[in-house]
């Protein structure tokens, strides 16, 4: 769900830069009083794995491509304004380095994914995991429901904001500008492809993270810092 | 050993099994991700190139676009799955370091 360069028009992408700056502001301060030293390399690693991670093209056969994200995954770890900043720059690299992402629409993407997707995933689990032990099972389920709900609110958000743009911007012939599919084709195809593929992608690797976490060490599981 | 230890090992495993990523949607013809087709995929599907998309969608190129290494493109998959994994490295090097350094100059001192 990476929007490239071209699709949304310059007022979307202009909106989204401004929605992000005052997030960006916002969590570098929560993160400065809540994020603990020995927290900074998971913080790295948070980075990295939601980097690596959306290189994993899953195919819809004859049809389409798309990814987990690992933002929830990461919002468990370190709380959701940390993973806000780790799949932010995340994004940066891919948009900067790979084309993967536009320039014009970063602001669009980092609120979509390192934003929306760890905020509502992290509260989804935390609500789902409230009074349980760090090893209960009940936290594996509740990370997988995390990242599927996640991953498909920033799929929703990603549909409308490209739907968005033929009612937006289009010439008087009727041609789109920018992206020229509407909301009845944006929406459905990017949820439709989330609900039925690639949520359950996130939802198996953010649950099979947690297991592994909760054999080797429950202790990155309890120290989640940040949006308390 | 060491939780991070662990964790790092298990991004080289991913690393290694990055190209999968490139070869599934090859295998089944998958083509390109809802909305993120090129130009000339854009107007196969709809008619037309929208004008605002042809504008802006030349405004950054990338060093390595998809993935891949320049001039090895069209090599065909295997050197496409190794720019694919010098790309992983180089894309978990860059944002590791970066999202280390962001953590070692907000966080807390002294804990």
């Amino acid at each position: 769900m990476h929007i490239s360069d071209g699709y949304l028009g310059p007022p979307t992408s202009g909106f989204f830069y401004a929605v992000m700056l005052p997030i960006w502001a916002g969590a570098s301060r929560i993160v400065k009083k809540t994020l603990r030293v020995k927290q900074v390399p998971v913080l790295a690693i948070g980075a990295a794995f939601s980097f690596v991670i959306m290189m994993f093209n899953v195919p819809i056969i004859a049809g389409s491509t798309g990814h987990a994200v690992g933002g929830v995954l990461v919002a468990i770890l370190i709380g959701p304004w940390a993973a806000c900043i780790a799949v932010t720059i995340a994004l940066a690299i891919q948009a900067l380095l790979f084309g993967d992402g536009g320039i014009t629409a970063f602001g669009a993407n980092c609120f979509n994914m390192a934003f929306v997707m760890p905020f509502t995933g992290y509260y989804v689990y935390r609500a789902l995991t409230f009074k349980t032990s760090a090893d209960s099972n009940r936290r594996v389920f509740a990370a997988g429901i995390a990242g599927y709900i996640g991953l498909n609110v920033a799929a929703f958000l990603a549909g409308v904001e490209f739907g968005l743009q033929p009612l937006l911007h289009h010439t008087a012939t009727g041609q789109a500008l920018y992206c020229p599919y509407g909301l009845n084709a944006a929406v459905p195809t990017m949820v439709g492809e989330h609900l039925l593929i690639f949520g359950w992608v996130e939802a198996v690797i953010t649950a099979l993270v947690v297991r592994f976490l909760q054999k080797q060490d429950t202790e990155l599981l309890v120290n989640t810092s940040g949006g308390k | 050993m060491k939780i991070t230890t662990k964790l790092w090992i298990g991004m080289a495993v991913l690393t290694v099994l990055s190209p999968l990523g490139l070869f599934l949607p090859e295998h089944f013809k998958a083509g390109s991700a809802w909305g993120e087709w090129d130009v000339d995929e854009i107007e196969n599907l709809v008619g037309y190139v929208p004008k605002g998309l042809a504008r802006l969608s030349t405004i950054w190129n990338a060093p390595m676009p998809d993935y891949a290494l320049k001039g090895w493109e069209e090599k065909g998959l295997p050197h496409l799955s190794l720019s694919y994994i010098i790309s992983a490295v180089a894309g978990i090097v860059i944002v590791s370091a970066l999202a280390w350094l962001v953590g070692k100059i907000l966080a807390k001192k002294g804990e």
